[in-house]
């Protein structure tokens, strides 16, 4: 008992000086922290933090900048938190501030207490003075555990975590044994967030079952599917949480090593794992005799380098030993037999970033959220074209209708919702009709898409359903890593008819074709690529049949997507006598000046980019789109004077 | 051998080979001799000069105890390795679902349209080559494009030709045939 009530007491004795620590260098010091996570340096966050920087100089002013990962709210980066305690003001949010914007925050609020009241989004505390910003829905709705303090710490600075009883779950757990927390796990009802769903305790407890002289854990961060950024985003806000989580998956299941599988293609967030582990390292949660007790754990990095089938398991394991990605059969299973042989237990980025919470707060707090088989919290990163797109973190059991318009705030420029790509690549494609269903792992599979790993891209009317459907083809054909036959093969044959049903080259008996293809190549694959790669197709064809229909027996797009099914013209009544807008936008010349000083389009030249229809005032309105391209208007050149 | 349009090697000069031959040791060195080792080694030799050589790759099979077939199998397996130079500036356009269904194939067409080059190619005069990459995890901001390193959003092909007007004038500074203030 004395060694386990001394690894408490040594957490306490650190947690207490760091806060102590921390307190001190705020000092009444106002703070600004400020959202430095790739999408937001993407949307300016550099240039923000130089005005803040200059600013601050320039007034002469004290303050300290803290960054911190992303918030969650892309739409509205960068964002920065100001906090000015002193003022007897909550924290603030302020959303897109760009250099210029800030620079007045800064004169106003630093320099003259005025805290800018029409650049505010929300109050990050309740008081009396300023709305908070639990009162959006896109913050209200939410329910966070993993995301909990994304955007709020700096993931660069491993004291803030600790402050916020950061591995104190650590410090529990290896007072405990190991048994008891797959226990606890296991209790939970915790489901892999891979995208398949697998009871996370089940595989710790088979893999602490294995005899071996050595055992492997390994961190899933190869998220290769696109449109999915939940993994990044966790590993760039709040690294620790997930150190924590795979050193207490490493002690309950008796492992010596972990493994962090993460993309080449995040290069800030591998350096912001590689100074999390060095800096956990300093603190004594990793490396040897874990906080004084007899455990120890080596974390290393591995940078995937772009293969999509390397997120399978058994592919990511034959990557690290240096071998072409390729899955293998399945068993012997990673936990009995895998990387160099020993049981590995592979968890994805959000499933190890639960677990601290769950020791925390026990089984049952988990169990209370969500729904009965699927507990606890999806992430999702819903983007598209909805108007506030971002990752959110909801219960399970979420309806789609609450997600996409209560909570991303329904569809950008007045367009109509059509259709919701769930599970990237392996997912599928719903319809209006599931709006309603509430979303797990079971009610998604059930209507054939797939939880995946939580990307989520939402389609207004302008979105072509055969072209999608033949988007992701193209994606997971040229992914497939050529081993089945099916996968190989049937992928290519899948995308040429799709192609050429987008091209109006289509029959009738291609969709029975693609219906039996589809079905052979998810018989005949070994890994999940296969196996869910027709899911696109196989969705599309049942919830937007007329769509297909139109395009091989009209020769017609009804989304006005798919390019050589459309010709752009420009109306008449419409445009505008002298302007010249589209003309200078035509990257091949296309547009010319006909009657009345009025444009029209050279279909001959045309490459229909679409670029004239952004150009074109909004006032006019004049360039459109027609299917068949047959019915555009003929207007001659003419002749070159 | 043909990888992305352009054959393995295309356009090397034999004085780049050369000089890549005379670092290759020191970067091998710092790599223990085991399969473990292949991708990381890769994966360094790609970072310090941009893409893996012919010679590159037979040091490598060398040093590891392997074929050459064997690396080369492994090193076009994943999307990360390039075979010939890129350009002085890298332009890597998006292909995500969400930069697809906001048109990151336009902004593709625009950049290979713009520079007469497909992607996966580099111009002959190596200013310019042009990557699609399949999502750099910036969903929100689609389409997007990367360029050297910098994450660009809400991509237009408007902005294309900023984006060249931009580097037209930096060469022009870089040759001399634009004085700056500094200078």
């Amino acid at each position: 008992m004395g060694e386990r009530s001394e690894i408490g007491d040594r957490y306490e004795t650190l947690r207490r000086r760091i806060k102590e620590e921390l307190e001190n260098e705020q000092n009444g010091v106002p703070t600004i922290r400020i959202t430095m996570s790739t999408c937001a340096r993407a949307a300016g966050a550099e240039e923000t933090r130089k005005a803040i920087e200059d600013a601050i100089a320039a007034f002469g002013l004290s303050a300290k900048i803290i960054p911190v990962g992303c918030l969650g709210h892309c739409y509205a980066e960068p964002l920065i938190i100001l906090d000015y305690p002193t003022t007897g003001l909550p924290p603030i949010c302020y959303h897109s501030v760009n250099a210029g914007k800030a620079r007045l925050i800064i004169q106003s609020y630093l320099q003259e207490s005025d805290p800018a009241f029409e650049y505010i989004m929300g109050a990050m505390e309740e008081n009396d003075l300023i709305p908070p910003v639990t009162t959006f829905p896109r913050f209200g709705l939410e329910e966070r555990i993993v995301m909990t303090h994304c955007g709020r710490i700096n993931p660069w600075d491993i004291r803030e975590y600790i402050a916020n009883d950061g591995y104190s779950a650590l410090a529990a757990a290896l007072t405990d044994l190991p048994e008891r927390i797959i226990d606890e796990v296991e209790k939970s009802g915790l489901r892999g967030r891979g995208g398949a769903g697998f009871p996370t305790g089940r595989k710790w407890r088979l893999g602490r079952a294995q005899e071996s002289n050595r055992k492997v854990v390994i961190c899933n961060a190869d998220e290769g599917d696109p449109g999915a950024y939940m993994d990044r985003t966790i590993i760039e806000s709040n690294p620790h949480q997930l150190l924590e989580g795979i050193a207490i998956c490493a002690y309950a299941v008796g492992a010596d090593t972990a493994i962090i599988y993460i993309r080449a293609e995040y290069p800030l967030a591998v350096k912001t794992i590689e100074q999390a582990i060095r800096e956990a390292k300093a603190y004594g949660f990793l490396g040897e005799r874990i906080l004084g007790s007899d455990f120890s754990l080596d974390v290393k990095i591995f940078q995937g380098s772009g293969a999509f089938v390397c997120g399978e398991e058994t592919a990511l394991i034959q990557s690290i030993e240096g071998r072409r990605g390729m899955p293998q059969h399945r068993p012997p299973y990673p936990v009995e037999r895998g990387l160099w042989g020993y049981p590995t237990i592979v968890n994805n980025v959000k499933t190890f970033s639960y677990v601290p919470s769950i020791i925390n707060k026990g089984a049952e707090w988990f169990q209370s959220i969500g729904t009965e088989r699927s507990p606890g919290t999806a992430i999702f990163s819903i983007v598209g074209n909805v108007k506030h797109p971002g990752l959110v973190e909801v219960a399970m059991g979420t309806t789609l209708r609450t997600l996409i318009f209560d909570i991303c705030g329904g569809i950008a420029n007045k367009k109509t919702f059509k259709a919701v790509q769930i599970g990237g690549p392996s997912g599928g494609c719903l319809s209006e009709v599931f709006l309603d269903t509430p979303i797990d792992f079971d009610s998604l599979t059930q209507v054939g898409a797939m939880m995946g790993s939580g990307g989520m891209v939402v389609m207004d009317e302008d979105s072509c359903m055969v072209d999608v459907a033949r988007y992701f083809l193209d994606f997971t054909q040229k992914e497939s890593c050529g081993k089945c036959t099916f996968c190989r093969i049937g992928t290519k044959h899948l995308l040429d008819i799709l192609d050429r049903i987008t091209r109006g080259k289509g029959q009738e008996e291609d969709l029975k074709i693609l219906e039996d293809l589809s079905r052979d190549i998810k018989q005949g694959s070994l890994c999940g690529l296969g196996k869910t790669a027709p899911n696109p197709v196989i969705t599309s064809i049942r919830y937007f049949f007329d769509e297909y229909v139109a395009h091989v027996r009209d020769k017609r797009c009804p989304a006005l997507k798919c390019r050589s099914l459309i010709a752009y013209y420009i109306d008449l009544e419409r445009c505008a006598r002298g302007c010249e807008a589209c003309v200078g936008s035509c990257p091949v010349e296309a547009i010319f000046t006909t009657k009345g000083r009025k444009k029209a389009i050279d279909q001959s030249l045309c490459v229909k980019c679409g670029e004239c229809m952004v150009a074109c005032p909004k006032e006019y309105d004049a360039v459109l789109r027609v299917s068949p391209p047959e019915l555009a208007p003929i207007i001659e050149r003419p002749p070159m004077r | 051998m043909e990888v992305s349009g352009q054959h393995i090697g295309h356009g090397i000069r034999e004085e780049e080979e050369q000089a890549i031959s005379e670092k290759l040791p020191e970067i091998l060195g710092e790599f223990s001799r085991e399969r473990s080792s292949l991708l990381p080694i890769l994966q360094r030799i790609q970072e310090a000069f941009k893409f893996l050589s012919p010679g590159a790759i037979k040091a490598v099979a060398e040093y590891l105890g392997l074929s050459g077939s064997e690396v080369y199998g492994v090193a076009t397996f994943y999307n990360q390795f390039r075979f010939h130079p890129p350009g002085r500036h890298e332009i890597k356009i998006c292909m995500g679902t969400a930069c697809h269904v906001k048109g990151g194939d336009v902004i593709l067409e625009n950049f290979e349209r713009r520079l007469g080059i497909k992607e996966g190619e580099t111009t002959p005069d190596r200013e310019y080559s042009i990557e699609r990459v399949a999502c750099v995890g910036c969903c929100a901001l689609a389409p997007v494009a990367v360029v050297d390193d910098k994450v660009i959003g809400y991509m237009q092909p408007s902005k294309v030709e900023g984006l060249f007007l931009q580097f037209e004038i930096q060469r022009k500074i870089r040759e001399g045939q634009i004085k700056t203030e500094a200078s």
